[in-house]
């Protein structure tokens, strides 16, 4: 017997040292909303500055240290010449090989039990070194908020609701979503749901739907704590077609830097071995 | 083939938040990292007049460091916070540490030299400011290329050389300023090899770019890279042609700081360009084990 979609929504609590996440559906996300408001309640995210960005119905923007989860709004002309409108709620990735957390100089950034990546406010010094690092855009430093001065100059991003998995929860997000669009669990169970839920889709002739992120490994960010079913190419939703983890190639920047030292080193006794006095 | 998919012309990575503060730090770090590398150099051939000059430029510029990197901080109280762990997979903290051990053995050998004390502990600094130089003018490069902007990563073979080439350009030329011509011959020899380095590393970075290249040629970072390389080659051009001289070493080794302070700001101020053009398909490139299933690295296992 097919088990029901999405699944009813009960979520056993998460247990430490399993790794959790996300699988987020757009083919059942109806751009409420209803996660980045919940998001910012439970984790008192401030509200940011509001513009009219004339996309849609998203005038959240992107993800930042003021949206832990951004909702894309995407019309898409078809053939018929009529518009698909296509949602999707997007989230930090919390890769298991995570950039942010490898280049963090202060350690502000680690690795929970349940495998997610979490920036440490208190301990966070602004460097910046995080925003540039992420392949995926999501952390930025919190700036000029009056209401939250111990956050300002710090970055932030999802926690994964850390709070309310220790305390056997499921996070914000995936609690208020009221299509169960936004799902949470355990990433196994999650990643074998997706590959069902994306091959119905295809037995349905919607051959447009494709999985971003389920693979354990792949995606040179060695697997995602949140992974996504999309309808249409990823570049659509602001997210990166092949992301890669720059620090994967440190060994080979290290190298180099290497050779261009004892590149230096030789000019030096080049300097002093050519002189004559 | 068609233009890539892009949600509203937005970038897919954010732009790095970095201050100008932090191409003068690039700057004055390389040139503390290279002259301790030269001081000790001519110490090693008993050269004392440019080890002297070389070790007190250095210092100096080693004193503008720390509070550069400060003021860039989010949290400047927080400074400390940089050596609260010690963390391989960070260039940021491996410079961190470097810097401070750096600081602390050109420090000692600054202070032996210039009050005569207990020569042989300045020495040992001397060494120490040696060693640790090494890194401290090449993890910058390794920094910014770590990084998930186009620019600066498909570039990581070639920011090291860069940033070696500049920093011993800059050397070479702070020390033949200071230093009598009799005495500055190596100094001058570096500089006109740094620079030649650093032209070089250029051509070939932004050869390797290609299309990415274009944030050096066009936008924030155009007039800094067109005032480098001026300011590089013509330096150099003149440090051989009238660099025996006192007066002519001085403008020449002007001339080349000034372009080494130049390419800095060339490099740090294409990375938010590069970031914005992520919108506009700029990425970085996965190479093919990436998009199979490679193994995770023991460090994340």
């Amino acid at each position: 017997m097919a088990k029901p979609y999405p699944p009813p929504a009960f979520v056993a609590p998460a247990k430490p040292g399993e790794p959790v996440g996300f699988f987020t559906d757009s083919s059942i996300c109806i751009g409420c909303k209803a996660c980045e408001v919940a998001c910012k309640q439970w984790n008192n995210v401030p509200v940011d500055d509001i513009r009219y960005l004339n996309s849609s119905y998203d005038n959240t923007g992107e993800l930042s240290a003021n949206s832990w989860r951004h909702v894309a709004f995407i019309e898409k002309k078809q053939a018929d010449g009529g518009v698909a409108w296509l949602m999707n709620s997007d989230v930090c990735k919390h890769c298991k090989e995570a950039a942010c957390l490898d280049v963090c100089p202060t350690g502000a950034i680690f690795r929970t039990e349940f495998d997610t990546v979490v920036v440490q406010a208190d301990v966070c010094n602004g460097c910046g070194y995080c925003i540039a690092a992420c392949p995926f855009g999501v952390l930025t430093r919190r700036e000029g908020i009056a209401s939250h001065p111990e956050t300002n100059g710090v970055a932030q991003k999802c926690t994964l609701c850390y709070d309310r998995l220790s305390g056997g929860e499921e996070p914000a997000c995936a609690h208020a979503c009221p299509t169960k669009s936004i799902q949470f669990g355990p990433l196994d169970e999650l990643r074998e749901r997706a590959q069902q839920r994306v091959a119905d889709l295809h037995a349905e002739g919607r051959t447009e739907a494709r999985l971003y992120l389920a693979d354990e490994r792949d995606n040179g960010i060695g697997g995602a704590g949140s992974m996504f079913l999309l309808l249409d190419e990823p570049g659509a939703y602001r997210l990166p077609e092949h992301p890669v983890v720059p620090t994967r190639r440190l060994k080979e920047i290290w190298g180099a830097a290497a050779m261009a030292a004892g590149l230096a080193v030789a000019g030096v006794l080049f300097a002093f071995g050519s002189s004559r006095r | 083939m068609s233009a890539p998919p892009s949600y509203y012309g937005r970038p897919v990575v954010k732009e790095p938040v970095w201050s100008p503060e932090v191409a003068v730090y690039f700057w004055l770090g390389g040139l503390a990292g290279m002259s301790a590398v030269l001081g000790f150099a001519a110490r090693l051939a008993r050269r004392p007049v440019l080890a002297r000059a070389s070790l007190l430029a250095g210092f100096a510029a080693l004193l503008a460091c720390p509070p550069l990197l400060i003021a860039d901080l989010g949290r400047p109280e927080r400074f400390y916070n940089m050596l609260r762990v010690f963390k391989p997979t960070s260039p940021m903290s491996l410079g961190s540490w470097v810097l401070s051990f750096f600081g602390g053995a050109l420090g000692v050998a600054a202070a032996s030299e210039v009050t005569g004390w207990l020569r042989p502990i300045g020495r040992l600094g001397e060494l120490g400011a040696a060693i640790f130089g090494l890194p401290l003018f090449t993890y910058t490069a390794v920094l910014v290329a770590d990084t998930s902007v186009p620019v600066w990563h498909e570039a990581r073979h070639h920011l090291p050389f860069v940033f070696a080439g500049s920093a011993s350009a800059s050397a070479g030329a702070a020390a033949a300023i200071l230093t009598p011509s009799r005495e500055s011959g190596p100094a001058r020899r570096l500089a006109i090899l740094g620079a030649g380095v650093e032209l070089g590393a250029v051509a070939v970075m932004e050869r390797q770019l290609g299309r990415v290249a274009r944030h050096y040629h066009h936008g924030p970072a155009a007039s800094p890279a067109r005032m480098a390389r001026m300011l590089t080659a013509g330096g150099a051009l003149l440090m051989v042609a009238i660099g025996r001289h006192r007066a002519g070493a001085t403008i020449a080794g002007t001339m080349i700081l000034a372009g080494s302070l130049a390419e800095r700001f060339a490099v740090l101020r294409a990375g938010p360009a590069s970031a914005r053009a992520t919108a506009g398909g700029e990425t970085v490139r996965a190479i093919a084990s990436e998009l199979g299933r490679p193994p995770r690295p023991a460090w994340q296992r």
